[in-house]
């Protein structure tokens, strides 16, 4: 059999030649995943058992917005954790994902990033597949001029590519690996489909990518979107503007598994004009700065409520987030252990007015690799992954908050129990 | 004669661009556009898609002054310089004081570490109009190639 299972795959010891030997496991000294070991940033073997068991894993890996995707045979290259992939719409615009590499020798079939295609042709031996990875067509099938072609028991229904389940939730389209993945809405899960829900209330319009390329660990900025603490701290344009302050009022969500997370920050009156930064002289907080150009920060109202910031991972590789008016989706796509590529998809509404359109291209200021509130944040994963490379077998700590338990901290905006838990889910996943 | 002239107006403007840039004489920036001037840093897949997005778009000089105000004093990056390689200069008239512009862009960027890596490169689309103090930009778009970018942009190409 040419595709081997999930469950045979989880069988073979792919990092062992000795077969007796353990496979590779690293260890967490505390069970509430306040110490992470830096090894988990760098080590080549956890990334490649990553790609097995998180990324071909039971989980789901957000690829595309449908709206990249509006008409029947559109199609988007892209990757689920490390694996190229396509996500293409048949002709009766079901929604199909297919491993981007020949069935016959394994070369990239797709090698543009979008387009509109009905058959999807190899160019190494111009193996042809349609939308869904069907084999369609061998060249010399039958032998040419009396040379022998392909032997009788050749059968193209056999040597399709390898297919993965793509399902979509409010036109977030995910693809996996597995057969133990629940369904896509139950893998969203009841505590963070409101969010979602949110955010995808109506029709939207893809307006552009932008990509940022950290060198560092994918991990880090799955920890960085669930890290309230960091926010106020080493973004000085976020607290000083008020538009994210740690005493803001927050509720933040975390999945039963621990895995994903919801955070909405509020927007609160800060009468003491940031009283609580400058009694702890947090430099990132600077008096005095204004802007000339304020309505970059304004937040047109248009939800029930006025949230400056929702935050919302859904791992492994997605980031949902709404910063003023400024709407996006985060790609997170693990490049490497020691590299992620960050892929910032920006949209507005269907019903957006004309005016309405440009303040979302103006606030797209705020985020993305030019992000004025959110730049720093691949240089800070950075910094990390620079120290600790070759930190042997010290320890990160996340402990802020830990003496409280993790239901009482939804409003909290500087606890780091969402980093706990996400470390959990993923010893659990990871089987460490 | 004209011509050449004005080639080397708009040459000048150009090279007077990227020596505010790469010298960080950033406070200068903004006064080579008009009051409206917009100047954009779009990906050349957005751009080829007539997608609007980009990384900075700054609408009017009050914008540009704000980049250079966060940039001084809100945002934190590491230490680096540019460098500026311009070619290919191509402009045509649109009337006697406008003319749209373009050229290619190479920009090395120089971190701490002590190495120089090309950082991005990318075609100007631009408007220049004639104005009191000389030629200003009332539109530069850069639009780039190397779709990712390296950790963070925080400096105007």
């Amino acid at each position: 059999m040419r595709h081997r299972s999930e469950d045979a795959m989880n069988e073979l010891p792919k990092l062992t030649t000795n077969g007796s030997k353990a496979r590779k496991t690293v260890y967490f000294p505390r069970a509430d995943g306040s110490r992470i070991p830096y090894e988990v940033y760098s080590s080549p073997e956890i990334y490649e058992l990553e790609q097995e068991r998180i990324f071909r894993g039971p989980t789901w890996s957000f690829v595309a917005l449908e709206a990249e995707l509006p008409n029947p045979n559109d199609f988007k290259s892209t990757f689920v954790g490390a694996t190229p992939m396509v996500v293409a719409r048949d002709d009766d615009n079901s929604l199909a994902g297919w491993v981007n590499r020949c069935a016959h020798r394994g070369a990239m079939v797709c090698r543009t990033a979008r387009g509109n295609a009905r058959s999807h042709i190899c160019a190494y031996h111009q193996w042809s597949y349609d939308t869904r990875g069907n084999l369609m067509g061998v060249p010399f099938r039958r032998g040419v001029k009396g040379s022998p072609g392909m032997p009788a028991d050749f059968d193209l229904k056999e040597h399709g590519l390898q297919q993965l389940r793509v399902q979509s939730y409010r036109g977030l389209v995910f693809a996996s690996f597995s057969d133990r993945a629940p369904a896509l809405y139950d893998y969203i899960g009841p505590r963070m489909r409101p969010g979602i829900d949110r955010i995808f209330h109506k029709p939207i319009v893809y307006l552009g990518c932008t990509r940022q390329y950290a060198k560092a660990n994918w991990k880090l900025y799955n920890e960085n979107v669930r890290d309230p603490y960091h926010a106020s701290l080493l973004h000085a344009f976020f607290s000083t503007f008020n538009l994210y302050r740690a005493g803001m009022r927050f509720e933040i969500v975390t999945s039963e598994d621990g895995l994903h997370d919801y955070l909405r920050a509020f927007h609160t009156e800060d009468a003491s004009g940031g009283a609580a930064y400058k009694d702890d002289k947090v430099s990132s907080f600077k008096e005095g700065l204004r802007l000339e150009h304020t309505s970059i920060l304004t937040n047109v109202k248009e939800f029930d409520e006025v949230v400056n910031t929702h935050i919302q991972p859904i791992f492994p590789q997605l980031v949902v987030t709404q910063i003023q008016n400024s709407l996006a989706v985060r790609q997170i796509l693990p490049k490497g252990p020691g590299s992620f590529e960050l892929i910032f998809n920006f949209f507005g509404y269907a019903d957006d007015t004309p005016e309405m359109r440009m303040h979302r291209i103006s606030q797209a200021n705020l985020v993305g690799p030019a992000g004025l509130v959110s730049m720093e944040d691949a240089l800070a994963t950075e910094l990390v992954q620079r120290a600790t490379a070759n930190g042997n077998d010290a320890v990160s700590i996340a402990d802020m908050g830990r003496d409280a338990p993790d239901e009482e901290q939804i409003e909290s905006g500087v606890s780091e129990c969402h980093i706990r838990s996400f470390w959990r889910g993923y010893q659990e996943l990871m089987g460490f | 004669m004209d011509e050449m002239k004005l080639w080397y107006e708009l040459y000048r403007l150009q090279e007077r661009y990227v020596s505010v840039i790469d010298a960080d004489r950033l406070e200068e920036w903004p006064d080579l556009f008009t009051e409206d001037g917009v100047y954009e840093i779009v990906p050349k897949e957005n751009a080829d898609l007539g997608l609007p997005v980009g990384i900075m778009h700054c609408f009017g000089r009050p914008m540009l002054r704000d980049r250079i105000t966060s940039l001084r004093k809100a945002n934190l990056f590491e230490a680096h310089t540019y460098r500026h390689m311009t070619s290919g200069l191509e402009f045509t008239q649109v009337d006697a004081g406008t003319i749209d512009m373009q050229s290619n862009y190479v920009v090395v960027q120089t971190l701490t570490d002590g190495e120089s890596r090309v950082y991005q490169a990318g075609r100007y689309f631009d408007r220049v109009v004639r104005t009191a103090d000389g030629w200003r930009y009332q539109r530069k778009r850069a639009v780039y190639d190397t779709s990712r970018v390296q950790t963070l942009l925080v400096t105007p190409v």
